[in-house]
């Protein structure tokens, strides 16, 4: 299978104050297109990091980092916030969805970097909440929604401008274990059958078992990976 | 136009403040409005053309006196149909707070003011006596006076020549205005120049100010002129003008109106430029995260800057057009209260788009820092609270 993702020599240092923190230390990664890729490891080991290093979110201090065939570590703001738009989709521990907006519009948010008309919008809009199951909340605002239904439309605000590539982080980390297994069961049907593939950090053995691999960071290095049979 | 739901969005967020800050902004053009108007009105310019009736006062103050024999050579001047007189007299009634306008007029001077409508048979019971005065018909009602009834007025600046600074005057006529909105001319007392002139301890053939009616108002700024030249270089050079400029240049003697208005203006301006930013910078402070996400999913920093302008913009805006709107919709009433003696120009299109530029200019300088702030937001520190 071809490496939608490729990590070589990466590092990543934080300067805070008058100390330089390094939190990733060399890392090589290859991520199989459709894989859906479990990171885990103890706080501070650098899974967050990596994560936004791949999504895009973050530049590295060393290394690089190739997506899709494109060197995104070479990107300038401007360019990494294009390449965001149309490569990638985010799930966040706390959903961060906008609170003044409904269900749809939030759903909606990265249509509105896209050519399309408000109509098809709209119907994309609707087309993803349908996916989540969400289709009868579409008009309701965060705070009128259950912490797996807030995490639902996050994903799909996440998946509604189809992007190669979804990075979780902690996507289940607030949720009870029925809202999170929905959540997880979601991710996977992305990841299966609509092709998608899935990073995802998480603490949560349970939850990284609906990953078909796991990678575990220590101190900023990948200590082992495992496999994953479903 | 597409992103206007999210300014809309971030505005509607806490809508208290929203609403206690766009009070603010509205209070501020309101005032602006009104107080442009005031500006406005005070820097008309003195060009006479178009004014079929003008004021000629002395060049040098309103309160210097101009020579009775300048009459005639007004009458003389081609263009004037008509020239009266009159003279500010200051008497108040029983006690200095009951102050109103009062004054000393020529016997034609009621024929060239159309807009005071005095019974035939009161005018002529007015022109018969010598003490006799005519009042309007709120100033009568204010004091309950009624024909017949003889009214002492202290003279405050001009006492008799016996010394005695009490003025007795026979009432004969109670007038209206012509035109409610002139319904400021009511509250006046007037009463014959003759009878003042012979017993005031001060002036003799001298008047306060002239009135000139001309047969075409086309020539009134060719008239104006000539009239000034009359006495040019004399120790009573005149300027001739309109009568509204006449009144204004009255009221300017409390100051530099401009200026005070102009002070006024930045100083409401200023403070709300303090109020409107510090809104503007907790607004965008409390969404350090949502802006965070709006650019995590790919909007630019260009495009996260603009909307934080356009909403910055967009509260000083609907509140600076309601603020003038309301402005636009008082100046009338406010004319009306003033019954005429002061007319505050409508809130026109220069002051539209003084106001408008100065929405603009307040948006953009109250918005810049918070835009600044999200523009450069370091979206892993965002997101992660720091």
């Amino acid at each position: 299978m071809t490496a939608l993702v490729e990590i070589r020599k990466l590092s990543k240092t934080y300067v805070r104050g008058k100390q330089k923190v390094e939190v990733l230390h060399g890392v090589d990664l290859d991520i199989a297109a459709g894989d859906f890729l479990a990171l885990m490891g103890p706080s501070g080991s650098g899974k967050t990091t990596l994560l936004n290093l791949i999504g895009g979110l973050d530049t590295p201090s060393a290394g690089s980092i190739t997506v899709g065939g494109q060197r995104i570590d070479q990107l300038g703001s401007g360019a990494l916030a294009r390449w965001r738009a149309s490569h990638v989709g985010f799930v966040f521990q706390f959903y961060n969805l906008l609170p003044m907006l409904s269900a749809q519009k939030n759903v909606e948010l990265p249509l509105l970097l896209t050519r399309l008309s408000a109509a098809q919008r709209r119907k994309n809009a609707a087309i993803a909440l349908q996916l989540v199951g969400l289709q009868d909340r579409a008009t309701h605002k965060p705070t009128e929604l259950s912490g797996g239904q807030q995490q639902r439309v996050a994903i799909a605000r996440a998946f509604v401008s189809d992007p190669a590539l979804l990075v979780c982080d902690e996507p289940t980390g607030d949720l009870d274990r029925q809202s999170a297994e929905e959540v997880l069961t979601l991710l996977r049907r992305l990841n299966r059958e609509h092709g998608k593939t899935i990073v995802m950090v998480t603490h949560d053995p349970k939850a990284a078992e609906h990953a078909t691999h796991t990678l575990h960071l220590d101190k900023g290095e990948l200590v082992e990976t495992a496999a994953m049979a479903h | 136009m597409k992103y206007l739901h999210l300014v809309w969005a971030a505005l509607l967020r806490r809508k208290t403040r929203t609403a206690f800050t766009l009070l603010s902004v509205l209070a501020a053009f309101l005032l602006f409005g009104m107080l442009d108007a005031v500006r406005t009105a005070f820097d008309a310019g003195t060009n006479a053309a178009g004014a079929d009736r003008m004021i000629v006062s002395s060049r040098f103050s309103i309160i210097q006196p101009l020579p009775y024999s300048l009459l005639s050579q007004i009458e003389t001047v081609p263009g004037v149909k008509a020239v009266a007189y009159a003279n500010w007299f200051g008497g108040t009634y029983q006690d200095p707070k009951n102050f109103f306008p009062n004054f000393a007029i020529s016997p034609n001077y009621l024929d060239l003011y159309p807009d005071i409508v005095l019974p035939p048979a009161e005018r002529k019971a007015f022109d018969a006596t010598r003490t006799g005065a005519v009042v309007g018909a709120t100033l009568a009602k204010r004091f309950g006076w009624k024909i017949g009834d003889r009214i002492p007025l202290i003279g405050s600046i001009f006492p008799k020549r016996d010394g005695d600074s009490t003025w007795t005057f026979d009432l004969v006529g109670i007038f209206k205005a012509r035109d409610a909105r002139e319904a400021g001319l009511e509250q006046q007392m007037l009463f014959h120049w003759k009878y003042f002139d012979e017993a005031n301890a001060y002036y003799r053939n001298q008047v306060g100010w002239y009135i000139v009616k001309v047969a075409d108002p086309a020539q009134s700024d060719r008239i104006a002129q000539a009239i000034d030249r009359l006495s040019q270089n004399s120790d009573h050079e005149t300027r001739t003008e309109t009568e509204q400029a006449f009144q204004l240049a009255f009221a300017k003697q409390i100051g530099d109106i401009g200026l005070i208005v102009g002070g006024i203006m930045a100083a409401v301006f200023f403070t709300l430029l303090l109020l409107t930013g510090n809104t503007m910078a907790q607004a965008v402070r409390e969404r350090v995260p949502e802006l965070a996400v709006l650019k995590t999913l790919g909007f630019s920093n260009r495009v996260v800057l603009l909307l934080v302008l356009a909403e910055s913009v967009l509260l000083v805006a609907l509140g600076g057009v309601l603020g003038l709107g309301l402005a636009a919709l008082l100046l009338p009433a406010v004319n009306a209260a003033a019954g005429g003696q002061i007319v505050l120009p409508p809130v026109g299109l220069a002051t539209w788009t003084l106001g408008i530029a100065l929405m603009l200019l307040i948006g953009l300088v109250v918005g810049a820092l918070p835009a600044l702030r999200g523009m450069r937001l370091n979206i892993v520190d965002a997101l992660a609270g720091r």
